[in-house]
Formats: C-alpha cells, structure tokens, sequence
C-alpha cells in the first residue's frame, strides 16, 4: 500500500448498529480520514468506488446474493476486516440457526415464505470468505475499532483478547451476577468491552462471541465457585453463539 | 422532443438499509417509477418465540442500530403490558429522556450528516469538513451531547445496557443529571445556529405537495412521544389495542417490504406526522422555530419532515430540562446498582407503541405462564412510510418530467426518500426479494 490506504465499508443483514458507531466517533472521524481514506461508505456518501485495500463487512451471510456481494468485496480487497458479532460469529442473527426454517419463515411471512431467498442459518462471514481481523461486540466498541485500524495501518496485527470477560469484571469489582442470582456467559465469552454490560447493573449475554478454547480458557475460579462447567454456560444460555457453536461441533 | 428519462439508483446512499429508485420514461409517458426494498430479511419475529421474557429488549434492540432505544422500550412497554407490571413515575420519567436523546441523536445525525449534503451540493458530510467547518463543528457538537445524554440514561448510545422490564438496571446520578442540563440548556444557542443555517438553505427543497393522510400517537396534554393514543389525521383517534385495524399491512410485487394503508392508499408516519398531529402540544421554542421556517399544520410537503425533526430536537431538548427539573424536585429516589426489579410472571399479551424517530413503532407479544414468547408481532416506522413514498414518487415524476434533466430528477427523488430518514434494515416484513 502506498500512501493512505483506501477503505471501504458494507454492510449485508445487520442492523448497522456498527457502522453507526464509526458515525459516533464524532470529532475522531477526521483523525481516522487522516490515515486512511475512506472510498465507499454507503450509509453516509453517496460517491463509491471498488479501488479499495482494507474493506470493513458489517452484518451475517444469510443468502446466495449476499455471498455473492461478499466474494466480490474479498477480491476487491487485500485485507477484510469483520465488524461486529453478525459479521464475525454470526451474532444475534444465529438465534434462528437451531430453529426450525420452515416454520421461522412461515411465522413472519405465511403464505408468502418462499417467495424470497433465504438460507436456513445465518453464517459469520468468515463461513463464506477469508477474514483478516475481526472486530467482535455488538455493538462494536469505537477504541477497538481505532486500535485495529491504527494497527493495519501500521502493518501491525490488532491485539484482540483471548480471555474471558470475568477477568475484566473483576478488574472492574463488579458484584458477579451469579451473587445476584442472575446468570452470565461473561466465563466463556471474550473480552475487550471492559465487562461493560455488567458495569450498567446487568450481565453479559456474550455479544463478543467464545474464547477460542471455551473448556481450557474459561474463567475456572468463577465457574468453579458456582459449580458450573463451561459446556454447561453455554449451553444453558445461547443468544450469541449459535453459528459458533456448530463450528466448534465440526471442527 | 422526444425524451428519454432513466434513473435507477441502486442501493440509494446515505440512508439506512438498501432501497432501489428506479424510473423509466420515454416521450413523456412514464413505463416505470418504483421505490423498491431490497433488504435482506432477519426474522426478528420467529427469532424471539421460545425465549424469555428477559431477553426480548435485548434481542429486538438490535433490530435497528439507530433507533435501538426505541426498540428496546416499546418491547419493554409489551412485556410490561403483557405481565402487568407497573413502572414508577421516576422510571418512566427517565425513559421519556433516554427517548428525546435518542430522537435528538437520530435527526442530528439525519439532518446534520445525511441530508445537508443536498443542500450544499456535495456527495457527503466530509466536504463540509473545509467548506463549512463551523457549520460541521455544531452539528457534531450537539450529536455528542445527544449521545452522551443517552448513554448516560441507557448505559450506551447504541443497544442499551440499563433499560430492563420494570424500570432501570442503574440510574444516573443527582450530578449526572444536573451537568446534563447545564449542556442542554447551552445547547439553545447552537440549535438555533443550525436551525438558520438550514433555512438558509431550504429554498433547495423542491416545492412538491401530495395530500395524504398523518399517523402518529396522539395525546391531550403532551408531545407524545412515549405514551398516547393511535391518531390519524383523517379518521381521528383508536385504541393502541386496535393497531392491526390501523395499519392493514398489504403486499405489493415491487417490493420486499409490506406496504401498510388506513383511510387512504397510504399514509406517512415520522416527525412531519407527529407535528402535524400534535402541534399544539410542541415546546415554545419549538413552535418558534417551525413558525420561522413557515412550517405550520397541516403541511404536505414530505420534504419539510427534515425541518419538522429539526423542530422536534428543540422541542427534546426543552422537554428534556422541564423533565430534568422534575426528577430533581421530585428528589431522585435510590436504588441498587444491580436493580432487578421484582417481576410476577405470567401468561398474557401486551401491545407497546411508541414514537420513535422515524414515526410509530409497534410491538406484540404473547407469552405463555413461564414468561416464554409465543408469538410476536413487529410493525416498524418505515414500513409504514414506504407507501407513501412510492406514491409522492408517482405524483412528482410527471411534474418534473417536462422541464427537469434526468440529473434534477434522480437528486429530487434521492433527496424524497432521504427525507423520510428511511431506516430499512429494520423493515422486518418481507416478500419476494427483487434485485435490480
Ligand atoms: S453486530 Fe449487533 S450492532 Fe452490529 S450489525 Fe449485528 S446486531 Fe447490529
Ligand atoms: S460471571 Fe459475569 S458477573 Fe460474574 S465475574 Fe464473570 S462476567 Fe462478571
Ligand atoms: S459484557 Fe458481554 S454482552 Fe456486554 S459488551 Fe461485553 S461481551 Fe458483550
């Protein structure tokens, strides 16, 4: 890449919740103008173009059309970065993938369910193409997202933890929300928001997806106080885990 | 002269979600004009039956990024409604705040970074960075202030954390909540900047009107925003229990999205409509701002919705410190930071319905003794408007058609569906998806 790299931004089924928060970097949006330029940005700019290095992909692959926008976007691009959980674990979107898809299809559009296209789960988009970097939460959090675009530009790889949100929970002398009688997948689920949910009085319901090793890299001290096995956290509570829960079963 | 008209603008910038303008005609004589949505479908409703009463403003929150405040609420609303649960006046106090904050967040940003572009001419907001610095540097400082307002009532701007059934999983603090008013009321001055900048500009609005008919909440006393009844301009007020019969959402094969009608063969939801339904009950400084632009009810003008969310941030921001001040006098009451609060589970059906930015939202739910949904029901604003946008296409293309370039009709239809802000990723009912 020679000089400022040419990004571009997409969005496929999501909510767009992500690109939202690149809006939300308020001033800062002119820092990150000053290192890369920004080519294709749909939600807010009406010129576009396909010359571009790093592609930022909001959003699940839930149909042929789609994977096929996003095969196109990874020829385009040198390096793919996924950005929040519905692009990089397939995110809130997976809840359907252990339902059944006749009858998610029938129950919201009746009669009419096949009269369009759509896959019976909803993939991460790594599923479909290679992915670089992965920016996980949902929303994803706006100084990680700095961090990884300051990274690239320098060439370096982004630092993404590997270690479950109870570490930061702790740091944050949070009461644990299984002391309150409430249940959390903070054990499993992987850092990097400052157990931000549980700082707000609630628990955290694993936006950011598993640690790579849930058995080997969950929270042991937590789970062992409560007396629960990491298999059992995350099969007892599943909102986000549902496309990586079948990736894990086929590895 | 025989003339050949061809817009097809696929996946229209610079508004949320993925729509399609597609016109053809030849000779004066139009083949096709077609507002077409092409969104992929996420089936919010199926996704929700089987689990908990807990979960369900988390999981449609993330619905639409934008309006995710809204979202969460009236499915709050739904499961309180369902359940019988009460919340306290404090609570609900707050939450009309987290409201306005978001309200004012979407149509700054709307207003501010989606639809200025038009009227300066450029392709986005990043021109305006060296053509009109502190124009740009006041529109972002009061996105910021609309932001940190909901983050600090929701925990985050964007898919909040504290907004739980029955109130509050942490509150702010006396000082939070005193700051904030501080900003809101130095905000006046820097809305009121922005209000003259755009009239300055908005001669550029094209001259288009198309009776139809407004539907929004309705209410006696106040703006409604989180509370009231169903309003339609043409057939008056109803029951929010009756929303099916108001909104009779039909299918139409250009689009993926169901089309909804009431008294007419479409109607407009969204700020415009709120305004027009309850002018009355605006804030003084607000309804001094409308009388600057000239807007006044009832207006058919789609393109005035940009001026009427303009409108409707004063009116946030002045409702905000008179809520402010009634929180405070009323001595801010304490809870845990960890509040769960107490929550009788049952069997039953609730209906929430609240004003969000882009006009009227609904939420349905069944659950069963567990507190486990069994059946859910969506209807979201633009659904509701894109109706009404393929019909002002309809009505404006012939009066362009004679005297207007292709370029000129492609901008005024671009900037007719931009200013209904339409927000398509959270259409949540689709049929036959149609790729141009
Ligand atoms: S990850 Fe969350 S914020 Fe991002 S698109 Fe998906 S639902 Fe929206
Ligand atoms: S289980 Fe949840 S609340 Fe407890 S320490 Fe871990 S992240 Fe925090
Ligand atoms: S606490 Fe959990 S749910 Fe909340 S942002 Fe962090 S990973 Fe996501």
């Amino acid at each position: 890449m020679s000089g400022k790299p040419k990004a571009a931004f997409f969005d496929l089924a999501g909510c767009e919740g992500d690109q939202l928060q690149i809006a939300n970097l308020e001033e800062k949006v002119l820092d990150l103008i000053n290192i890369v330029e920004v080519v294709s940005f749909r939600e807010i700019m009406k010129e576009h173009s396909d010359d571009y290095d790093i592609a930022f992909i909001e959003g699940s692959v839930t149909n042929d059309h789609l994977a096929e926008r996003l095969e196109e976007i990874r020829e385009n691009a040198s390096i793919v970065v996924g950005l929040g959980s519905c692009a990089t674990i397939g995110g809130i979107n997976s809840i359907r993938n252990s339902q059944d898809h006749e009858e998610v299809k029938h129950r919201v559009y009746g009669d009419q369910a096949d009269l369009f296209p759509s896959w019976d789960k909803a993939k991460a988009i790594e599923d479909v193409i290679k992915v670089d970097y992965h920016v996980h939460g949902c929303p994803i959090d706006r100084d990680e997202f700095i961090h990884v675009v300051e990274s690239l530009v320098l060439g370096k790889d982004p630092e993404i933890p590997n270690y479950p949100v109870c570490v930061e929970c702790k740091l944050n002398e949070n009461i644990c929300a299984f002391e309150r009688d409430e249940f959390c997948v903070g054990p499993v689920t992987r850092a990097g928001c400052d157990s931000c949910c549980v700082n707000e009085g609630t628990i955290c319901w694993g936006c950011r997806g598993l640690i790579d090793n849930p058995n080997d890299d969950a929270h042991s001290d937590v789970l062992e106080e409560y007396g629960l096995s990491a298999e059992e956290v995350m099969k007892k509570f599943n909102l986000y885990f549902g496309w990586q829960q079948e990736a894990r079963k086929d590895e | 002269m025989s003339k050949e008209v061809n817009v097809d603008v696929e996946y229209l910038t610079r508004v949320e979600g993925h729509g399609n303008i597609v016109v053809n005609a030849k000779d004066g004589k139009i083949e096709k004009c077609e507002w077409q949505v092409v969104e992929a479908p996420r089936f919010f409703e199926s996704m929700v039956v089987g689990r908990s009463w807990k979960e369900l403003h988390h999981i449609t929150s993330r619905i639409c990024g934008i309006c995710s405040i809204g979202h969460s609420l009236t499915s709050l609303k739904a499961t309180e409604e369902a359940m019988g649960i009460e919340i306290s006046q404090q609570d609900e106090m707050l939450r009309k705040l987290a409201l306005h904050g978001e309200n004012m967040q979407s149509h700054i940003l709307h207003v501010g970074y989606l639809a200025l572009p038009d009227l300066a001419g450029v392709g986005s907001v990043i021109p305006l960075a060296s053509s009109h610095p502190d124009e740009l540097k006041t529109v972002i400082g009061l996105h910021r202030l609309a932001n940190d307002m909901s983050k600090l009532l929701c925990g985050r701007t964007t898919h909040p954390q504290r907004l739980i059934p029955g109130g509050f999983s942490k509150l702010p603090t006396i000082e939070e909540l005193e700051t904030l008013k501080g900003r809101l009321a130095d905000s006046v001055e820097d809305l009121k900047a922005v209000a003259s900048f755009v009239k300055g500009l908005a001669s550029r609005f094209p001259d288009f009107e198309r009776e139809t008919e407004f539907f929004s909440l309705g209410h006696d006393k106040e703006y409604p925003l989180y509370d009231g009844k169903l309003k339609s301009s043409d057939t008056g007020t109803a029951l929010v229990e009756d929303y099916l019969s108001m909104t009779n959402e039909y299918i139409v094969p250009q689009s993926t999205a169901k089309y909804t009608k009431n008294n007419r063969e479409a109607y407009m939801v969204g700020a415009l409509a709120r305004l027009n339904n309850n002018y009355d009950n605006l804030s003084p400084m607000a309804k001094e701002v409308a009388e600057s632009f000239g807007l006044e009810p009832v207006c058919h003008n789609p393109y005035m919705n940009n001026v009427a969310q303009i409108v409707e941030v004063v009116h946030n921001v002045e409702d905000s410190i008179r809520l402010i001040d009634l929180v405070l006098d009323m001595g801010l009451e304490e809870q845990s930071p960890y509040h769960q609060p107490d929550i009788d589970v049952r069997a039953g059906r609730g209906i929430g319905a609240i004003e969000v930015p882009r006009g009227i939202l609904f939420h349905d739910y069944t659950y069963d003794d567990d507190g486990i949904c069994t059946e859910a029901n969506a209807i979201i604003p633009t659904n509701q408007n894109h109706g009404n946008i393929q019909y002002d296409m309809e009505s404006l293309v012939p009066q362009m058609l004679a005297d207007k370039t292709e370029k000129e009709i492609e901008l005024a239809l671009e900037m007719l569906v931009r200013a209904y802000d339409p927000c398509i990723s959270c259409s949540t009912h689709y049929v036959d998806v149609k790729f141009v």
